[in-house]
């Protein structure tokens, strides 16, 4: 009904003879009042073909109304109304004739009409005609939308009509884009069709490739040998499959001919149990008694036995369906019938994929950089706590969460997201250095040189820190929205695409890096570090005081920390629980790569967030599979470079 | 030798006289066999609790005696309840399936039983094929076999590797617990075989058995008692001997016991394994008396909980593991399961649920700080006795 | 009829002896966790619980006698499940009981509610494929739920090409097998249907929706049926905004993702996407507005409402009226009398109990609005429940008639009963 209406239209534009029906406006909608109302994706087509056959001037701005739901039904007469809601909550009607306004209803006394995405995008299409050359852009584009995504054969010509006159440079070139996809699908002309294939070979876009994909799919026929009269033998075939061969097995080849009913079925295990059923005598079948019965092989025994009785149909053997299959052939069919467009469209589709391969590969790099570099930035912290200090601070994950929970409640009191980033990312910093003096002063010093102690302490505190963070916000999800600027994604084509907030955090990671290089190798705060770290008496007695030394930089590593909760909640999600997804992956960061080396971090983070989005490649349907094999290769990795990736030399790595 | 062992420490024998004392008491207040006044539900958490003592003191062994803060011994825990949880399952659904197949017309084949049994077992789960490491969930003295032995293997592999590039200290304690959740996240994998999330339920119903619940937990009540005795026994008696002085030794100075000449790297290993094989009985007790073992039991933080009560208790000290353990369970489980009542402030109601974690993670840290012995310590202050066990 | 009047007679009952409430107190246990990861979820439902039970004591009880609720705390800890259902039916001796959430706890309490003849009412959508005689599902079964929204999918949308998006359980894993034949039978390949396990609250999105993305590369129109659970909705969405994908591009269809979790997330960017239910806060009825208001007017404005709840909502007051029907609160007698139960829902329509323990309930599909709430756009009629779902070769011949054929699992092939007990 819907292409018979596509036709029809294309017939009205080609000719451009107006019939003129008679009627208002509400006149053709309570026609097909039903079928409105119904608004199902399946019957409503006709109530859209007679919508726009009545050629009504104010149908656009019925059919507009009606997919943005703002077509109201008066319920005492069933009348339908553009509609608009009012300060006091009821509704203001207005005529579509004339757009005069009829009244102000409560909301008991109407119906929305809810037309689904189904209907909505049926009338995108039948509205494709008025918009394609709207002043509005925007209505444009919304044009061009509907029929990227449901193209129709119909539409080529009105399209075709409209590029002359556009004059936004975007909205032609998209024009032009979608007039080429629609040629090679739908135009009469072969040549054309050719043409517009070659021209775009090779192309990245998905909308190319979905538009060849549906011109090379094929069927598979079964053809008799020595047939020769019929219809299907001068078809486009696109490969003779020999049964037997890796592209059709024996067994498969067997089941068309099967399903086609040229040949009998195999006997299955159910089949021979039910004739075995049906032939029982006094507890017996085909000699056999019934109690026996228990195996596969007493059970094709008696089959065997109730066949020779001529009680049950002999089975199929394989001479039978060598038989069979010797006297069909098996040909897959181009459902296009023209051969000069399959094999361009062939050519072009495999160019296109040896290039999509290309760029899948690049895709899957940049998101394997941006994992490393989420493992990065929460590792950093600990980098500096465990790597630099050597204290195992089991609370680390904990500040990530209170950075997060931090950048949180600023939202809660800044609106404007850039803001709120802004003061957030500060604040985290302050708050999660300050815990981190404080648990270093409190806990940390007290067990200098006893690192089990440590652990268990400081574990201690990670509980009692996630339970805390419950208490006070809840066990729920909380949302840490980015900032618009943000929110998008850097589309290189239509295959490699990252999104906005990965390259953020992606900046960020070398940001740190540069800050710690910085911090470590410029500053005095660093070299009083490295000196402590080295021979902490040495270093006493030369006047710099361990004591502070140690609480600043454990309070810096804490306070980076809370920095990347902030990332890693605008990212993902903010909840109590989230530090304990990070703890153990920071602390395999940092020891594969290799204590005491940030570039030994940053290795680290390469080569989990690598090696997991690489058996996530090879084993796509189970994400689960790719964390369980990074732990267990981590784990056999550590056997072998004890010291990770890049091991200090000297007394500073030990024990 | 055994009489001058038990001779030179009187803290065995007061254990196992306390335990049986314990364990006769609990039977005659039971429903099962006594009184009435100690319910099901509280034997079931009893013996649930002696299996969890059982773990703290392979835990003690290896940490407390030998050294290694190990982060994963509720993994070879949880593996020996698998061993046995499959067997249960397997056999108990086998049981069913072959009963109702008997109905029909002809007699069920191997085959038949077999696949409906993998129905009913993985169906649950969106899947119906009987994966590979079910073979020999049919076999009782197998899985039983199995609940020691795969333990010990993963441990005697990861211990192997792990001591050989001499791992240590808080090294070896982090590679633990990734070794943990490597586990726990593959069998919280459907495609692990071991009904992922769900894991194994209905554990409690024994195959074949028509006792009610309440006789069949005292069973598994004196199983676990029995165990922990005996599990008490071996660990007390290693720890006494020539072994003992060697492993303590690798914990206070490890370089010198090299020195001296001990391949330290094989009584790591010994110790690592026994423990793991000591675990996975805890758990085949444990895991038919909760009912359910899935992949959850198994993430790290079971294992630090584990490491937390030892040293609650204090470590070192075969007793300290077992008071802690029940001491610090126990208590939890009163908190946490909403008897204990809310404290009120007028501005702020204190509810136990919310605020235990709270209490029980700052309690650790100031375990930590201060009483490093743990409870055990203050049997040192009565008995006014040199505290040179501690470490 | 004879359900009301006996309600009527229970009522006169009651007002007429106030006294006796005092002496015959009904004890409804309530299992929901209240601390651990399922809490966010299950302290709604145990609030939406006392909420119910004050309203009925209001009402002056049940057969004359006030309600009393046990409320203990599971904490989603799943063998703590089973030890406070024992706790619950031999210490509190409750007379019924309201609870779980997850598929696992409910398998962890079966044995024992079984064991100890207890009654269970469970109210959350669940991959069916059970039927035990102590346990009333009030919530949806995968053929209410599940097939009418793919169904929904296939002829509203046209969709040629499934995305089967869910989290590593048993839900997903079996409502994604149940929809994986039942799209076979609909004639799309299995090469059109793309299916992914992610682990519970996973966070890295991106690789997964580029690989539904480039899935339309064939020219077939993709949807997404996503069963993905909990705080991984949040990631999957923010990337599925960040990638510019819109609803009319590839539609996602949530079978978890009801108001509560909503609340947690910025909808604007997800306008358009779908979820199945078979209640939504927005039912424009006079029941859900009296509802919605009490449980307001209970929690504050800003709580919303949501699925689960009314199948609480719905359990419990057919249990009360079977208790009336029965005139005692004897599980067997209860049971006997909840058989035809009758109930009208919030959204419409009336709930009726069947003998294979679910319910028969509309189906709603609501796309996703900006103030974070559903607007209905599809409302079938009352679909019966299914235990045993129609679209597996195995569980084709099993049903469920605890009434007159007095099993859970009656194998129709070979006209037996394979277990009276549960699969659990």
């Amino acid at each position: 009904m819907k292409s018979l209406f596509l036709a029809l239209l294309s017939a009205v534009l080609l000719t451009t003879a107006a019939p003129a029906m008679a009627g208002t406006v509400q006149e053709v909608l309570q026609d097909q009042r039903a079928l409105i109302e119904k608004s199902s994706r399946r019957t409503v087509g006709p109530a859209i073909d007679a919508l726009v056959m009545s050629d009504l001037p104010q149908m656009q701005a019925v059919l507009e109304a009606w997919q943005a739901k703002e077509m109201w039904q008066r319920k005492e007469d069933g009348w339908f109304f553009a509609a608009s809601k009012n300060a006091d909550g009821t509704y203001v009607l207005h005529r579509f004739e004339d757009g005069t306004k009829v009244g102000d209803y409560a909301k008991g006394a109407l119906k929305q009409l809810k037309p689904n995405s189904g209907v909505r995008a049926m009338i995108a299409t039948a509205l494709v005609q008025y918009q394609l050359s709207d002043p509005d852009i925007n209505k444009r584009t919304g044009a061009l939308d509907s029929i990227a995504r449901d193209p129709e054969a119909a539409l080529l010509a009105p399209l075709r009509a409209s590029i002359p006159g556009e004059t936004d440079p975007g909205v032609l070139s998209r024009k032009t884009r979608l007039e080429r996809l629609m040629s090679m699908a739908y135009d009469t002309d072969i040549a054309v069709r050719v043409t517009a294939i070659n021209d775009m070979s090779g192309d990245l876009g998905v909308d190319f490739r979905a538009t060849l994909n549906p011109i090379l799919t094929t069927k598979t026929t079964i053809l008799a040998v020595g047939q020769t009269t019929d219809a299907t033998t001068d078809a486009n075939v696109a490969r003779v499959l020999l049964p037997g061969s890796e592209t059709l097995s024996t067994q498969a080849a067997y089941a068309l001919l099967v399903a086609a009913d040229l040949a009998p079925a195999e006997l299955t295990q159910d089949a021979r149990d039910a004739a075995l059923e049906a032939n029982i005598e006094a507890g017996r079948v085909g000699g056999f008694p019934v109690a026996q019965l228990g195996t596969q092989a007493k059970r094709d025994a008696a089959y065997d036995a109730l066949v020779a009785a001529d009680l049950a149909a002999p089975r199929i053997t394989a001479e039978d369906i060598a038989a069979s299959l010797a006297s069909y052939q098996f040909r897959e069919i181009y459902q296009e019938p023209s051969q000069a467009v399959t094999d361009v469209a062939a050519a072009a589709l495999a160019k296109s994929e040896g290039r999509v391969a290309v760029n899948q590969a690049v895709d899957l790099g940049l998101d394997a950089l941006s994992l490393a570099s989420i493992y990065f930035l929460a590792a950093i912290g600990l980098a500096i706590t465990f790597g630099v200090m050597g204290v195992i601070n089991m609370a680390h994950g904990e500040f990530i969460m209170m950075g997060a929970y931090t950048g949180y409640v600023v939202q809660m009191f800044i609106a404007n997201h850039t803001l709120s980033i802004l003061v957030a990312v500060p604040l985290a910093f302050a708050v999660t250095f300050a815990a981190g003096v404080a648990l270093e002063r409190l806990v940390i010093r007290w067990l200098a040189h006893r690192p089990l102690e440590t652990l268990l302490a400081t574990f201690g505190v990670s509980i009692a820190l996630q339970q805390l963070a419950k208490n006070i916000f809840g066990t729920q999800a909380r949302p840490l929205t980015a900032p618009a600027w943000l929110d998008g994604t850097w589309v290189i084509n239509d295959v490699v695409a990252i999104s906005s907030i990965r390259i953020a955090i992606f900046i960020l990671a070398l940001l740190f890096l540069g800050l710690f290089l910085f911090i470590m190798k410029r500053t005095r705060l660093g070299l009083e570090t490295r000196a402590v770290t080295q021979t902490p008496r040495m270093a006493a007695s030369m006047g710099i005081n361990p004591d502070r030394v140690n609480m600043l930089t454990f309070g810096l590593g804490s306070g980076i920390a809370g920095i990347a909760g902030v990332a890693i909640g605008l990212f993902a999600k903010v909840t109590s629980e989230m530090g304990g997804d990070y703890i153990v992956q920071s602390f395999m960061t940092v020891v594969v790569g290799g204590v005491g080396n940030i570039w030994g971090t940053l290795a680290g983070a390469m080569m989990i967030g690598g090696f997991q989005k690489g058996v996530e490649w090879l084993n796509p349907s189970n994400t689960l599979a790719a964390q369980t094999y990074m732990i267990v290769f981590i784990i056999i990795f550590i056997q072998f470079r004890p010291r990770g990736i890049i091991a200090l030399k000297g007394r500073a790595a030990g024990d | 030798m055994n009489r001058s062992f038990i001779a030179r420490n009187p803290s065995v024998l007061i254990f196992l006289s306390i335990l049986a004392l314990f364990t006769l008491l609990v039977t005659l207040l039971s429903e099962g066999f006594g009184a009435g006044l100690v319910s099901t539900s509280m034997v079931k958490t009893l013996g649930k609790t002696l299996c969890l003592c059982l773990i703290a003191v392979a835990m003690d062994l290896i940490w407390g005696y030998t050294g290694i803060l190990s982060l994963g011994h509720f993994a070879f825990f949880g593996l020996g309840g698998y061993m046995i949880g499959m067997w249960l399952m397997f056999e108990r659904t086998r049981q069913i399936v072959v009963t109702s197949l008997s109905e029909g017309v002809l007699p069920p084949t191997p085959e038949d039983i077999q696949a409906a049994i993998g129905n009913q077992i993985f169906g649950v789960v969106g899947s119906s094929e009987f994966p590979l490491i079910w073979m020999f969930a049919d076999s009782l003295v197998l899985q039983l076999a199995f609940v020691v032995l795969v333990p010990g293997a993963l441990a005697f592999v990861f211990g192997w590797l792990a001591f050989r590039s001499r791992v240590t200290g808080v090294y070896l304690s982090i590679l633990t617990q990734a070794m943990t959740l490597g586990l726990s996240l593959y069998l919280f994998q459907n495609a692990s075989g071991l009904r992922g999330n769900n894991g194994l339920s209905g554990l409690q119903n024994l195959p074949g058995v028509t006792a009610p619940q309440s006789v069949v937990s005292l069973w598994f009540f004196w199983a676990s008692a029995l165990a922990l005795a005996l599990g008490y026994l071996l660990v007390a008696w290693v720890v006494s001997g020539k072994f003992g002085s060697v492993i303590r030794g690798i914990r206070d100075n490890e370089a010198r016991v090299r020195f001296l000449g001990y391949s330290v790297e094989s009584y790591k290993l010994a110790v690592f394994t026994l423990t793991a094989c000591i675990s996975g009985i805890a758990g085949a007790l444990y895991y038919p008396q909760a009912g359910i073992i899935n992949p959850a039991e198994v993430a790290p933080i079971a294992s630090i909980y584990l490491a937390v009560w030892v040293a609650i208790g204090g470590r070192g000290r075969l007793y300290g593991a077992v008071i802690g353990t029940a001491l610090v369970s126990l208590v939890s489980s009163w908190f946490t399961g909403g008897q204990a009542p809310d404290v009120n402030l007028g501005f702020y109601t204190i509810k136990w649920v919310d605020w235990w974690l709270v209490l029980l993670g700052l309690s650790f840290v100031l375990v930590t700080l201060y009483a490093p012995r743990g409870i055990g310590g203050l049997f040192d202050l009565v008995a006014r006795k040199n505290p040179g066990e501690g470490p | 009829m004879k359900t009301t009047t006996a309600l009527a007679t229970a009522l006169t009952l009651a007002t007429a002896l106030p006294a006796l409430a005092d002496d015959c107190t009904i004890k409804v246990g309530v299992l929901h966790s209240l601390s651990g990861t399922m809490a966010i979820s299950e302290t709604t439902l145990k609030d939406t619980m006392l909420t119910l039970i004050d309203q009925q004591n209001a009402k002056g009880g049940v057969i004359g006698c006030e309600l009393e609720a046990v409320v203990v705390d599971p904490a989603s800890d799943w063998p703590l499940f089973a030890e406070k259902a024992r706790e619950l039916l031999t210490v509190h001796e409750v007379d019924v009981i309201f609870g779980n959430w997850t598929s696992v706890s409910r398998k962890s309490v079966l044995p024992v509610i079984e064991e100890l003849n207890g009654l269970l009412f469970y109210p959350v959508q669940y991959e069916g494929e059970e039927s035990s005689k102590n346990v009333f599902y009030t919530g949806a079964a995968p053929n209410q739920q599940a097939i009418p929204a793919t169904d929904y999918f296939l002829e509203e949308l046209g969709i040629e090409k499934f995305a089967l998006l869910g989290t590593d359980y048993v839900y997903p894993r079996t409502t994604n097998n149940i929809l994986e034949a039942y799209l076979q039978s609909k004639d799309i390949a299995k090469d059109d249907i793309f299916v992914n396990y992610t682990p519970f609250g996973h966070s890295d999105w991106s690789k997964i929706v580029a690989d539904v993305v480039a899935l339309g590369a064939d020219g077939k129109k993709v949807g997404v049926i996503s069963t993905i659970n909990g705080d991984a909705n949040i990631g999957f969405y923010k990337e599925l905004a960040a990638a510019g994908i819109s609803a009319d591009d590839i539609p996602v269809v949530a079978f978890s993702v009801g108001e509560e979790e909503l609340s947690g997330l910025d909808t604007s960017n997800l306008v358009g996407h779908l979820a199945a239910w078979n209640y939504f806060q927005s039912a424009e009825t006079d029941a859900n507005a009296d509802w919605i208001a009490a449980w307001k007017g209970r929690m504050g404005e800003e709580r919303v409402t949501n699925d689960p709840m009314e199948a609480h909502y719905i359990g419990f007051n057919m249990w009360v009226n079977a208790v009336a029907a029965a005139g005692k609160v004897d599980v067997d007698a209860v049971r006997d009398a909840m058989y035809g139960q009758e109930y009208p829902n919030l959204t419409g329509g009336t709930a009726v109990m069947l003998p294979n323990h679910h319910l028969s309930k509309p189906v709603l599909i609501g796309e996703i609005t900006a103030e974070g709430q559903f607007d209905i756009i599809s409302q079938t009629s009352e679909v019966p429940g299914d235990a045993w779902t129609d679209f597996l070769p195995e569980s084709a011949k099993l049903v469920s008639d605890w009434k007159d054929l007095g099993c859970g699992m009656y194998n129709t092939e070979t006209k037996s009963c394979v277990q009276t007990l549960s699969n659990y």
